[in-house]
């Protein structure tokens, strides 16, 4: 057990080292705060804001919009149809064969869809085939959470005449706040970091996306291209791309964390 | 003490697979009195408390049959309003579960579901229910604490006075003194004995000597089948069955 710990805590640690030590000397203010310039991608100026911003509207818009379906899918699994065993466990198994398709499947499928109904790669593209993506990722870790309710809290939730929306609403979701926060975290970690799924549906620009049908470009993407260059500069600025992806996931971790400390001594043991 | 009874079990019968937990139960409790369910544990106590407000239909695996008439309305029918049926009973479970809120957001949350959101009225409400069961002097300076910051004892109290705050006619309690400390548990017992004027409380407990100091009238199961019912004095003092004198004589336990 302790080999096993040491050798993740150690990949953990090499990953990080790496990204930082490639990274760190090419991050500079310029690379956050401006978009690519003519000839950026062959070592010239500019930077990777357009990636920045495009990553962050792609996952939070991502990650709303799955929220809003998946806490209502996750209570009325656990709360609505919790007697129809059968039911509850077909569409359990269901978003666990979803979750292990891989992203690039959904990419390909969200293509397909976006052909159909005549759209271009675009951002809105990109949002839905994401929010299709993570949906069950976020659905079952919410799942999970749901089903450590003590049962005694939902009885006297249902005894004071609360109807089953409203013991699951009212009551029930506060009680899981902390675990709903890591759920949409989790959601938003493969959001932001996936370039699979958006490869073809949300396309690659140089500018900062103004409306949901314009293409956008990503972080994962941007170090993708970048770190596809011969140039040893625009390689290194991967990295550093890389840095701030990093980065981003902290502050959106360390953020939950602080809000889930919040709820989580008000939970009912 | 009046006899009317508040509810009346008729033939029920309840099984999980092919166990038979709830045998022909034919019994009926009496208004505004306080009737104790007695009976070792697993006799099915607090499976026959769960059906009377209906709480064994989260349990897919039971199958209850029968009737239970809580004023000549059959609480097992389909068409009742479940939530309607709900609002008339308290319940009191084994350990305290105040719901993940403010000492006075618990209080409110029966309030507001049934519709009454004025904060002035709230306030008052809150009060009178948290001072009917003695809490009120220890949470004033805290209703905006977490109701999971209070001692297992306060915790209960606090879902006492969130039951009495859907206004209920009954009070269900399912050994509601079984996580609680000496003290705690006696003011608990002297609440029942208080409230009982105003309400109908049903205690399952498998605690004798309770039983003893607060029961109006008594039920006592045995796997599953009512052995024996009647006023409290009766039981204890002139029990009928063989069960039942064997049970008081302590070797059950």
């Amino acid at each position: 057990m302790f080999l096993a710990t040491s050798i993740i805590a150690i990949a953990l640690l090499l990953i990080i080292v790496s990204i930082l030590y490639k990274g760190l000397p090419s991050l500079n203010w310029q690379m956050l705060t401006q978009v690519p310039k003519g000839g950026y991608y062959f070592g010239k100026e500019g930077g990777i804001l357009n990636a920045i911003i495009g990553s962050l509207y792609l996952s939070f818009g991502a990650t709303i919009l799955s929220f809003i379906i998946s806490l209502p899918l996750a209570v009325y699994i656990n709360i609505h149809r919790a007697k129809q065993k059968r039911l509850v466990n077909t569409v359990r198994f269901l978003l666990d064969l979803l979750w292990g398709v891989p992203s690039i499947v959904y990419g390909a499928f969200g293509f397909t869809i976006m052909i159909y109904f005549g759209l271009r790669a675009s951002l809105l593209a990109g949002i839905i085939t994401v929010t299709l993506f993570i949906i069950p990722i976020m659905v079952r870790s919410m799942d999970e959470v749901f089903k450590t309710v003590p049962k005694g809290l939902i009885e006297a939730a249902l005894s004071l005449g609360s109807t089953r929306s409203e013991t699951s609403y009212k009551v029930l979701s506060r009680q899981c706040i902390p675990g709903i926060i890591t759920a949409i975290l989790l959601a938003f970690g493969r959001a932001i970091g996936d370039a699979a799924a958006i490869l073809f549906t949300t396309g690659y620009t140089d500018y900062i996306p103004t409306s949901l049908s314009q293409p956008t470009a990503t972080l994962p993407l941007s170090i993708f291209f970048q770190l596809g260059s011969p140039i040893p500069e625009v390689q290194n600025r991967a990295y550093a791309s890389a840095v701030v992806l990093t980065v981003i996931i902290l502050i959106i971790s360390i953020i939950s964390r602080i809000l889930s400390r919040k709820y989580y001594q008000e939970r009912i043991k | 003490m009046g006899n009317e009874s508040k509810i009346k079990i008729d033939n029920l019968n309840l099984h999980i697979g092919k166990n038979h937990i709830l045998k022909n139960i034919h019994v009926s409790i009496p208004e505004r009195q306080l009737t104790v369910i007695l009976g070792p544990s697993g006799c099915g106590k607090t499976t026959l408390l769960k059906s009377l407000n209906r709480l064994t239909d989260l349990y897919p695996e039971m199958k209850i049959d029968g009737s239970i008439f809580l004023n000549e309305e059959d609480i097992l029918h389909s068409k009742t309003e479940i939530t309607l049926l709900r609002k008339k009973m308290g319940l009191l479970s084994q350990s305290p579960y105040p719901l993940p809120m403010s000492i006075y957001d618990n209080i409110a949350y029966g309030l507001r579901i049934s519709g009454r959101r004025k904060k002035k009225y709230l306030i008052k409400r809150v009060e009178h229910y948290l001072t009917q069961v003695s809490l009120w002097d220890e949470v004033k300076d805290r209703l905006k604490d977490s109701a999971s910051s209070l001692s297992i004892g306060q915790q209960q109290r606090l879902c006492l006075a969130r039951g009495l705050a859907v206004d209920p006619e009954i009070i269900l309690a399912d050994e509601p003194t079984s996580a609680l400390d000496p003290l705690s548990s006696k003011q608990i017992e002297e609440l029942f004995v208080k409230l009982k004027q105003r309400y109908t409380i049903v205690v399952v407990t498998h605690i004798l000597r309770q039983a003893r100091r607060i029961a109006d009238y008594v039920i006592f199961m045995y796997m599953g089948e009512v052995i024996e019912h009647g006023p409290a004095k009766d039981f204890f003092e002139n029990p009928k069955e063989e069960l039942t004198k064997e049970y008081l004589k302590g070797a059950f336990n």
